[in-house]
């Protein structure tokens, strides 16, 4: 396909959406509602994100932000394969995130959602609020010197309130308990036929200590970490990209917020990069989640960065195999062994 | 000396336009015009440049220029010979083929020349012709299926032609007979400090056999090769590019017409790809040369085939020593071993 | 592998500055990402020509000694990985966790060695 034939497909597809979102304003807000600078962001391929603004008949400009499936069938490749399992669809992410607003978790409002027709795949429509969601610059800019110290306390505040939403008032959701998704990841790592004697003893150290998971069982954002995070001056004002919603056990969530991965090289702030273990532990408390032991948080942690390392390799392999040739993959499989390094230094 | 220099406030196009148009109205007369001025891609040591002279009489008159290159550089010398490659200046090169042709080899018209002064660098001009210089194109494209097979005899009658001439007539040039020419590549190659014992072993059998070199002493084309001949569907229509011009052995321009790297893969047509070596040698005879006997071109092109590893060599260490770095010339680098492993094919 | 210069390692280097001098500078976004992701993966690889024998032997030692058995990389890790999932390396749990510890910050060195260092 040449240059040309992509930007007219790309340019006919921004139109058949602006005719849509134009025909869904206006039943939303009311007759005479347009839209206007509706433009694509950059992103992952798996979702098409779109930014645009529905201008009411009375001056109104509502600024919002477009999350849907993407147009051209793709399997989920930027997903791993069986995590898959957790993907939600776009209905379900957006009523995640409206019940996350109800019980007091800072998200961008979802004020409607879109059905997939002849014209569009499904998606739902979110507030696009100001901020930063970038880790690199929550972590490095002077705009946010005076939310970083806040944030593990929020992330810990905001974690438990999503966590505590009873469960008979959730969506039907993936459920993964911890012996599960322990094995999960244990069937994967074999898959590749390539002995890790450190990722082996991870197994083999977690599985002995299962009971330290504990046995709640709740909606886990299931990516809950800096990059999904949005921040302004103030703190965190957003937390983002549901789409891992599920099921499990909730420290799951405490555990990832603290590997190594996100802290962007701030190793000395375990939260993210931006805070201390005391003050997440203390915001979860505050929020209503009870007291979290150091031992059940350093069990998810040591599975989280064996998570984290399970993912590297499996994108890795996703170019290994042939199924998807890219540098990029294939880079980040050797970004596995900073997960493997980083659980061999936490174990005992 | 004054020296050339490139005027920041033109572009390169428009400094040597404007030169052009002052040398060719003094010989073709006030108002002659350039058209189509473009610099032809090839090496950074030379400029080489193509456009039509436009004359005051409405005629049309195709060229080539060749100059030394705009922004000086030094020549890779070694033990003060420069570049293993025995360069000659410009006005030299165009004497040269002017010589050439007036003693029937068949080379392009050089009409004048250009000296050098604040606004370039010397060169000199030749008519353009047409046909096809690309080694691969000639072995290859149907247009020269024709021509093919006579190119090995007119190769070796225009070499016979130009390697008559009288030394008395030629330019100043540097001359190296077999043995000091042997001893000059021997110095290039200890000088990497880098074992070969193929090379090593290539020297030793070109010493023990120094007689078999033969005595002669004349102009040597010194770059002979598929590459450096014009072909048009009626053979060989042109000899380019003497700027390696020297004083030798005339059958090392002979050898060098026969090693496996001019051949781009037809490696059973020992003669630049197209042609066998008795034709080269009935053409050589042919042309007034006298007949080589099969020692003597088996001498050189044992010779010719380690002087072009040396030349790879020479290459790889202008990246290594990091007086230019070229992922091109590393590459070339390693052609070395292609050169060493011809060597031992064609060594006893 | 042969001696020649250029060696494997110098070749490596040549296209990762190719790549940094000459494309990095002339493209921008997603092949300007991906530029960057490619020059870092070619200075894994030349890290590893200059570092990775060594630590192979390293390994090899190491896993000897802990197996107490003779055989290569592949055929011994394959093996201890077996044993610490049959639980069969527990009661060797410190050297066994001083080989690991090793062999990944060997692994890192040649991955991402500012992972072992930076700081903010």
């Amino acid at each position: 396909m040449t240059a040309d034939t992509t930007k007219n497909k790309a340019e006919i597809q921004t139109e058949i959406l602006a005719a849509v979102m134009h025909d869904r304003v206006a039943q939303v807000y009311g007759p005479g509602t347009g839209i206007e600078g509706l433009v694509r962001l950059s992103g992952g391929a798996s979702r098409e994100t779109w930014s645009f603004d529905a201008l009411l008949p009375d001056g109104e400009r509502k600024p919002l932000i477009l999350k849907r499936d993407p147009l051209d069938e793709q399997t989920d490749t930027q997903l791993i394969e069986g995590e898959v399992q957790l993907g939600v669809d776009r209905w379900t992410e957006g009523r995640l995130m409206q019940l996350a607003g109800e019980v007091g978790v800072p998200v961008p409002e979802v004020p409607f959602f879109l059905d997939a027709d002849e014209r569009t795949s499904a998606g739902f429509v979110m507030q696009r609020l100001e901020g930063e969601a970038l880790g690199r610059r929550i972590l490095r800019e002077d705009a946010y010197a005076k939310a970083r110290p806040k944030l593990a306390f929020q992330c810990g505040e905001a974690a438990a309130r999503f966590h505590n939403i009873p469960t008979d008032r959730l969506p039907a959701l993936p459920r993964l308990p911890v012996a599960e998704a322990l094995d999960y990841n244990r069937n994967v790592v074999d898959s590749f036929h390539q002995p890790h004697a450190g990722f082996e003893y991870a197994f083999h150290w977690l599985r002995e200590r299962l009971e330290l998971a504990g046995d709640r069982v709740g909606l886990v954002h299931g990516d809950y970490r800096n990059g999904n995070l949005l921040v302004d001056g103030d703190g965190l004002a957003g937390v983002l990209d549901w789409e891992l919603g599920h099921l499990g056990n909730p420290l799951n969530d405490l555990g990832w917020i603290c590997i190594r991965a996100w802290r962007y090289g701030y190793y000395d702030k375990p939260v993210g990069g931006f805070g201390e273990v005391d003050d997440l532990l203390d915001g979860y408390e505050a929020g209503g989640g009870g007291r979290v032991s150091r031992e059940a948080l350093h069990f998810w942690e040591v599975f989280g960065c064996m998570r984290w390392g399970v993912i590297c390799m499996t994108l890795a392999f996703t170019h290994i195999s042939g199924k998807e040739r890219s540098v990029e993959k294939v880079s980040i499989g050797r970004r596995a062994v900073e997960g493997e390094y980083d659980l061999l230094q936490l174990v005992d | 000396m004054v020296e050339a220099v490139q005027n920041p406030d033109l572009t390169a196009d428009q400094q040597l336009a404007d030169v052009l148009r002052d040398r060719l109205a003094s010989e073709y007369g006030d108002g002659t015009e350039i058209e189509g001025l473009v610099r032809l891609s090839g090496g950074a040591s030379r400029e080489t440049w193509s456009f039509d002279a436009l004359k005051p009489d409405g005629g049309r008159q195709p060229l080539i220029l060749k100059r030394d290159p705009m922004d000086r550089q030094v020549d890779k010398t070694f033990e003060g010979v420069p570049e293993g490659r025995l360069a000659v200046d410009r006005l030299t090169e165009g004497r040269l083929i002017q010589l050439a042709g007036a003693a029937g080899t068949p080379a392009p018209t050089v009409p004048f020349f250009l000296s050098a002064d604040e606004h370039t660098t010397p060169g000199f001009f030749t008519h353009r012709l047409e046909g096809e210089a690309l080694g691969r194109r000639i072995l290859r494209e149907d247009a020269y299926a024709n021509a093919r097979p006579k190119l090995a005899f007119q190769i070796g009658h225009a070499a016979a032609c130009f390697h008559g001439l009288d030394l008395d007539t030629l330019p100043e040039m540097r001359g190296l007979p077999a043995a000091e020419e042997l001893l000059h590549y021997r110095t290039i190659m200890d000088s990497f400090q880098q074992p070969h014992a193929g090379f090593e072993y290539g020297f030793r059998w070109l010493r023990e056999r120094l007689e078999a070199a033969g005595n002669r002493y004349t102009l040597n084309h010194g770059d002979f090769r598929n590459g450096n001949i014009l072909v048009d569907e009626n053979g060989l229509a042109g000899v380019l590019d003497w700027e390696s011009a020297h004083l030798g052995n005339p059958s090392a321009d002979l050898g060098w017409m026969c090693v496996r790297s001019w051949r781009y893969g037809y490696h059973d047509k020992v003669v630049g790809g197209f042609g066998d070596v008795t034709e080269l040698l009935d053409g050589y005879e042919a042309g007034g040369g006298g007949r080589i006997s099969p020692d003597e071109i088996h001498f050189w092109q044992v010779f010719g085939t380690l002087r072009w590893g040396i030349l790879c060599m020479i290459l790889g260490f202008t990246h290594l020593d990091g007086e230019q770095r070229s992922v091109e010339y590393a590459a070339i680098g390693r052609r070395a071993a292609e050169t060493e492993h011809d060597l031992m094919l064609l060594l006893d | 592998m042969p001696t020649d210069r250029p060696n494997a390692a110098e070749l490596v280097e040549a296209v990762r500055e190719f790549l940094s001098d000459h494309i990095a500078p002339n493209v921008e976004g997603q092949l300007a990402f991906h530029t960057r992701v490619a020059i870092n993966a070619l200075a894994i690889v030349e890290r590893t020509i200059a570092q990775g024998g060594a630590m192979d032997a390293a390994e090899l030692d190491r896993l000897k000694d802990l197996l107490d058995r003779d055989g290569n990389l592949e055929d011994l890790n394959e093996e201890l990985s077996r044993a610490i999932r049959a639980g069969e390396m527990d009661d060797r749990k410190e050297a066994l966790l001083a080989h690991l510890r090793q062999t990944s910050e060997d692994k890192i060195a040649l991955a991402n060695p500012r992972y072992l260092t930076k700081r903010g």
